[in-house]
């Protein structure tokens, strides 16, 4: 299979490491000279960006949270000016603000660039009719990929998500060679292009980029026989970047990181310690090169292992697991991130309803279902049922605008659900991942 | 006359209309009413008991979300039209009924059932206007 960059994509180890503290040293002074924020970190952390003479020297650096975006928001992480800032983006944040994330004309240009990698390594050219049912719009997903695939050349049908008849139709008849979009949609279509009687040889796809929330290698099996392509693992988040962050190559044995781009740490996310290639812990990315956005150690709260041996593929850049989980309790839900904290702040906007709860998440027909179960309480009840469905209607529609996500509301007896003396388990995921 | 109901919240699970009407049994309480409302995920419970004091606080005791309303008991002939008759006389007057459902007949000459209604008072002095027993 191509390789889009040869000379970044497969350099030697030293040649990276030097790229990348060029890059390092510079973003870093940049930083603290443009952002208040980390000028603030720094000192607090006795570290000036003089200290830093190579990537070596990362670990003298502080970390950076999702917190500090909502502490910040709208643009205080920027470090170009807005007139520079030619895209934003945004995901859901647990306090109901978001997470702002920016790019300049540069910044954009490494994206589809990252981007393009990915979709190379997964067999893409410009000969292909690259389908994208990644959703649209704030989200990353949509447009990230999109920009890629029309950096490599390929014709880009922007479907976004939803209305799976037409997704069909379309690649019928306009004859999509690779698809993009989340895991457990892609299985759902899977299921109803079966439900059609077509047959994967029946429609032209030969491939899947498929990413933005976690999954295993039996709903890769699963999706590739459905389908009838080869399904490709692509990951990434806003705050880095957005989709492009690491990906699969035909190996599938891990996902190389554009380390050029984004350095990848593992730590020990309750001592901070930097862990040894090989061993799970917090996954930890530095942006170096980003104007709008460089981050310095972000904490993404994923759970990973890097791999540091040469792929068979022929890349040298280093290769990340599969995300096995959080290290926080947020929920990815059809691709959208949520936390149970922000479902709680619904609730407690209705007066007399209980403080507990309970999120059940399951996958029905391939699709994440989210049932919120809450205790009726006696101030709540009525005897009239069209008073209760009222009720749990607003309970519905309140969450649907605070998070972007239809749930299910089962209104449940009082202390039924478990108390426990510590942290609520608040949250039962059925969701079969493994 | 108005009578009082008990209302209970049932949650759809299995076995839960089993458990509560057993409270309500090991309470020494005769059921004289009843009538259920459901949705995809709870239902409500309308019961009319011989006492309903007793039965509301082992309801409660088992952690069983109940309330008592007042509603409105009358005597509607037992013939054809009988019940439809009683319902047009009130919808006449402006009455609506949210629901209503009959007690377990003991007499052969008249249905008792029980209205819900905004205004008892209102619907009780247009229902005896009308010659209905009470």
């Amino acid at each position: 299979m191509p390789i889009y960059n040869k000379a970044v994509e497969t350099a030697e180890r030293h040649e990276l490491e030097a790229m990348q503290s060029l890059a390092l040293i510079r973003m870093v002074r940049h930083v603290y000279e443009n952002v208040p924020i980390y000028r603030k970190k720094f000192d607090e952390k006795g570290v000036k960006p003089s200290d830093i003479k190579s990537v070596k020297d990362l670990s003298k650096l502080p970390f950076t949270y999702k917190a500090d975006f909502q502490e910040n928001y709208p643009y205080g992480m920027f470090a170009a000016p807005l007139s520079d800032v030619v895209r934003i983006h945004a995901t859901s944040g647990t306090t109901g603000r978001q997470t702002v994330v920016g790019y300049t004309k540069d910044d954009m240009n490494i994206w589809a660039e990252c981007v393009a990698r990915a979709i190379t390594a997964a067999g893409g050219t410009k000969e292909d009719v690259v389908h994208i049912s990644y959703g649209y719009g704030l989200f990353t997903g949509g447009l990230g990929l999109h920009c890629g695939a029309e950096k490599i050349g390929a014709t880009v049908v922007p479907v976004s998500t939803g209305n799976t008849d037409r997704q069909i139709r379309i690649f019928q008849d306009f004859g999509s060679t690779i698809l993009g979009c989340t895991p457990s949609y892609a299985l759902y279509l899977g299921d109803a292009v079966q439900a059609k009687g077509l047959k994967p040889g029946d429609l032209k796809l030969k491939a899947g980029i498929f990413g933005a929330e976690p999954w295993t290698e039996k709903m890769r099996t699963e999706i590739e026989k459905r389908l009838g392509i080869k399904a490709y693992d692509i990951y990434g988040l806003s705050e880095i970047m957005g989709p492009g962050v690491s990906f699969d190559c035909e190996c599938r044995c891990g996902l190389h990181v554009n380390e050029d781009h984004f350095i990848p740490e593992i730590i020990n996310p309750d001592t901070g310690e930097v862990l040894p290639y090989g061993e799970y812990g917090e996954l930890v990315f530095t942006c170096i090169t980003k104007q709008a956005l460089p981050l310095v150690r972000y904490r993404t709260k994923d759970i990973a292992c890097l791999n540091i041996e040469k792929c068979e593929c022929g890349r040298t850049l280093v290769r990340m697991s599969k995300p096995k989980g959080r290290v926080d309790d947020m929920m990815i839900i059809r691709g959208v991130n949520v936390f149970p904290s922000q479902i709680e702040a619904v609730l407690l906007t209705f007066e007399d309803l209980s403080p507990h709860y309970q999120i059940l998440l399951d996958r029905v027909n391939n699709l994440d279902t989210i049932e919120i179960q809450v205790e009726m309480s006696e101030k709540l009840f009525h005897d009239e049922i069209r008073q209760l469905e009222a009720l749990v209607k607003e309970i519905k529609r309140r969450i649907e605008s605070a998070v972007g996500i239809s749930a299910k509301i089962t209104l449940v007896n009082p202390n039924t659900i478990p108390r426990s003396e510590g942290k609520a388990k608040r949250v039962i995921d059925n969701r079969k991942f493994d | 006359m108005i009578i009082k109901q008990l209302s209970v919240f049932v949650e759809n699970k299995p076995g839960r209309l089993a458990e509560i009407t057993k409270i309500i049994s090991n309470a020494g309480c005769s059921m004289e009413a009843l009538s259920i409302a459901d949705t995809d995920n709870f239902g409500i419970l309308r019961l009319i008991v011989d006492d309903h004091e007793k039965a509301l606080s082992a309801l409660k005791e088992n952690n069983v979300i109940a309330s008592v309303k007042d509603v409105v008991s009358v005597k509607v002939p037992d013939v054809p039209g009988g019940f439809s008759g009683m319902l047009n006389c009130l919808s006449e007057k402006g009455i609506d009924v949210s629901y209503t459902y009959a007690f377990i007949s003991k007499s052969e000459n008249f249905a008792q059932v029980v209205i819900r209604v905004a205004d008892n008072e209102k619907a009780i002095s247009i229902l005896k206007e009308a010659g209905y027993k009470l």
